[in-house]
């Protein structure tokens, strides 16, 4: 079975759903504007579903690029005091996120084309759903009900395989954003400085701590040299 | 002979070029099963282009039912391969 004929099934099997399992579908889809409605519906929620996870994607992009600052400036901070082992951590822990945000902007260009395309999907719906509607009316004032009933299923059919291929597209949007919100919940615990333990074997934060505790050691050599500076002087007179 | 491109819209096609659209579907199958995502997309690529190509585009107004139905042009080869093993869609 080639991919035509698997697709063929495919969204013949979403027409069924769209349609229903009303005796006669024909009426259905003439009686009843609920299912197009629906469908309209559904391609709004999946740009909106799109767009939330396009803008949680961003935010997150947004913070970890903070955090690429936040390292660069340890890095200096670091080898400033002459501590390459820091600096070098701290660059490591940056090119990790880097590759972080690189992945990120795939994603969120990904979602823009997703989002792109649902556009382009509710437009050509509403096309077709206003386009059945005059058909209808047409088709009922210049043939039989016999032949005007005809004439509407064919219409129908058309129509059902429009909104079937609007589904299958929402749907793959669906699926496309649930895996994002996945793979988000594990960056938002990267955009927490100090996880990044198990990547380069230290986390911000003992930078941070090592930092800290370079500069109080720095604050008490200097200190150390000032006292040392005032007493000097006093030595000097009690020695002369 | 009506053909839908998914996400993209109808053309109306000579029913002579359904040969080469089989054979490039053929194609397609064994790549997918192969994993070739290169020559995938390669003839992805050929199969919408002839049908874009030589096909009359038809406007979403014409309300008309397919004959064939093609796949998005950015369908991935994992997508492709779930086409086979997807649930809850009777294999025709």
């Amino acid at each position: 079975m080639g991919i035509m004929s698997r697709l063929g099934v495919i969204l013949r099997a979403k027409m069924n759903d769209i349609l229903g399992r009303a005796e006669d579908p024909r009426e259905t889809m003439e009686y009843s504007y609920e299912k197009q409605l629906e469908m309209m519906q559904n391609v709004k929620r999946g740009i909106v579903e799109v767009v939330t996870s396009k803008r949680r994607l961003e935010l997150q992009a947004a913070k970890l690029q903070e955090n690429v600052a936040k390292l660069d400036a340890r890095a200096r901070q670091a080898l400033s005091m002459g501590r390459e082992d820091l600096t070098r951590m701290a660059l490591e822990q940056k090119q990790v996120i880097l590759s972080q945000v690189q992945g990120l902007d795939g994603q969120i260009a990904d979602l823009e084309k997703e989002q792109q395309k649902l556009t382009t999907a509710e437009s050509r719906l509403s096309a077709a759903v206003e386009a059945f509607r005059t058909r209808k009316e047409v088709v009922k004032a210049q043939y039989s009900a016999a032949q005007a009933q005809v004439k509407i299923g064919e219409a129908v059919t058309g129509l059902s395989e429009e909104m079937a291929d609007v589904g299958l597209a929402v749907q793959r949007a669906e699926d496309k954003t649930e895996q994002l919100r996945a793979r988000a919940s594990a960056i938002d615990e990267l955009v927490q400085i100090g996880t990044l333990e198990d990547v380069t074997g230290g986390t911000p934060d003992i930078i941070e701590r090592e930092l800290g505790k370079a500069a109080i050691s720095e604050n008490v050599e200097q200190e150390l040299a000032a006292l040392k500076a005032q007493m000097a002087p006093k030595q000097l007179k009690e020695g002369q | 002979m009506i053909i839908r491109i998914l996400s993209e819209g109808q053309y109306k096609l000579d029913s002579s070029l359904v040969d080469s659209l089989n054979d490039l579907d053929n194609r397609l199958v064994e790549v997918v099963g192969e994993g070739n995502e290169v020559e995938f997309r390669r003839l992805l690529t050929q199969m919408l282009d002839s049908v874009r190509e030589r096909g009359q585009s038809l406007p979403v107004t014409e309300l008309m039912a397919s004959d064939l139905v093609l796949p998005e042009e950015d369908i991935t080869l994992e997508e492709a391969r779930q086409l086979f093993t997807g649930e809850g869609i009777i294999p025709g």
